[in-house]
């Protein structure tokens, strides 16, 4: 794709082309690109939610499809993360200003003994991106960091993540001791890294087990949702 | 029947089939076909058949417990037992669980970087080398194919500090004593931005477990 846009004045396209264009422009991870068509739309009056979500959310989408489908590889969605970044970097404090929709509050972490954390990352930019106040507490957390995150910041959901046979079974130590603590139910647990499968996830008794980003963000919207029923039935 | 091990890059790619008149199959990665047979001449492990699997399936952890069931389903019937040189590597117990169904034996521990060390030794340090990135003889041979190449830091070295800022140092798990690839080992580390660490392991736990089949 990048080939053939060298030519490309991104000011001089039209709202949609250039939406388009940053669609194109993510997937080919060319951040100063994306930074520059976020300044261009924001002085065209554009709300940074618009922008977040029909530009970077809906570009890193096809990236996150085409990267399931074996289509793109690692490199490629850490480039494109990375150019999305940028565009964040921007949007970000606006967003707070306005009064874009909020989705709901995640922590996430990596386990004890495990310091991977590009999963991590972008499941937390991509929840940013939907609408998610993310608190990210990093690599190698033992439970008492999990519970204290959680104990401070009352989120929705907490999210833990693992790239080691090694270390995964320490979530289980961790949701082992939400349930004695008698915390458990109070929080959607969500599960992911490369060697988890659905499977594991049950066992340990997590929620759900996630297998990349984008069924993050989907399957964490949709228990905000099934809470939020819950709590308008009761 | 050959003793002859193709190059590494064949081994990473294709796997090999060095077959012949053993009894016991050996159902091996690629990445410890030199060791093996190494081990077999060193042993006069005449009984011990290899035939190994694509190294490369290392990138695809899922792909390999699948690729294992093909190859032990479609050899057994030849052999009185087959023996699996694999650990865990990645495969989140599945190996193991298919291993199990099989009824064939294989390697204990996480990865061969825990077997060559010696896994109550490396169970031992523990979250000490969490910061740590290994490599083995063949991976020092293999850098470019299993690390450069598919991270895309050839092509995209601004990608080093997302892959590697949280680790410490690169530990090259040594199996022989080689000054051109412990040179080689050091670049790595170099590369990758990392402190450099050379421990001799010799075969550790390979050997061990190969002498009991």
């Amino acid at each position: 794709m990048a080939d053939q846009d060298d030519d490309i004045i991104l000011s001089d396209l039209t709202d949609e082309e250039l939406i388009q264009q940053m669609h194109d422009d993510l997937y080919d991870g060319l951040k100063d690109e994306i930074i520059e068509a976020v300044n261009i739309l924001l002085e065209r009056g554009w709300q940074p939610y618009d922008i977040l979500t029909r530009a970077l959310v809906a570009g890193m989408t096809i990236v996150g499809y085409d990267f399931r489908d074996g289509i793109l590889f690692v490199p490629e969605v850490l480039l494109a993360a990375n150019a999305m970044k940028g565009g964040m970097i921007i949007l970000k404090p606006l967003l707070a200003e306005t009064d874009a929709p909020r989705m709901g509050k995640m922590v996430i972490g990596t386990v004890k003994g495990d310091i991977h954390d590009i999963g991590k990352n972008l499941v937390a930019m991509m929840m940013e991106g939907a609408g998610f106040e993310v608190v990210d507490i990093g690599i190698n957390n033992p439970v008492e960091s999990y519970l204290e995150a959680l104990a401070a910041e009352e989120p929705d959901i907490l999210g833990m993540s693992a790239l080691l046979t090694t270390t995964m079974p320490y979530m289980k130590t961790v949701i082992d001791t939400m349930v004695a603590e008698g915390i458990r139910d109070r929080y959607v647990v969500l599960v992911g890294g490369a060697p988890l499968n659905e499977e594991f996830g049950k066992a340990i008794g997590a929620d759900a087990y996630c297998r990349d980003a984008a069924v993050a963000v989907e399957t964490a919207k949709s228990f905000v949702a099934r809470r939020h029923n819950q709590l308008a039935v009761g | 029947m050959t003793d002859r091990v193709p190059d590494d890059a064949t081994l990473a790619q294709d796997g090999a089939d060095l077959t012949g008149s053993g009894r016991v199959l050996l159902v091996a990665c690629g990445a410890l076909a030199h060791e093996i047979m190494a081990l077999k001449r060193a042993n006069g492990w005449t009984h011990l058949d290899l035939a190994c699997l694509p190294a490369l399936l290392h990138n695809r952890p899922e792909r390999i417990a699948p690729a294992v069931r093909d190859l032990v389903e479609a050899r057994r019937d030849d052999y009185d037992s087959v023996f699996v040189v694999y650990a865990d590597c990645g495969t989140g117990g599945a190996l193991e669980r298919t291993c199990r169904e099989l009824g064939v034996g294989m390697m204990r521990g996480p990865h061969c970087y825990a077997f060559f060390d010696g896994i109550d030794r490396f169970t031992v340090r523990g979250d000490d080398e969490m910061r740590a990135f290994y490599l083995t003889d063949f991976l020092v041979r293999q850098f470019d194919a299993f690390v450069t190449r598919p991270l895309g830091l050839d092509r995209h070295p601004e990608l080093r500090e997302m892959y590697f800022g949280n680790y410490e140092r690169l530990i090259y798990l040594a199996q022989t004593d080689d000054p051109a690839l412990d040179a080689k080992a050091q670049e790595a580390a170099g590369a990758l931005g990392l402190a450099y660490e050379r421990r001799p392991t010799g075969y550790g736990d390979l050997e061990t477990a190969l002498s009991g089949l």
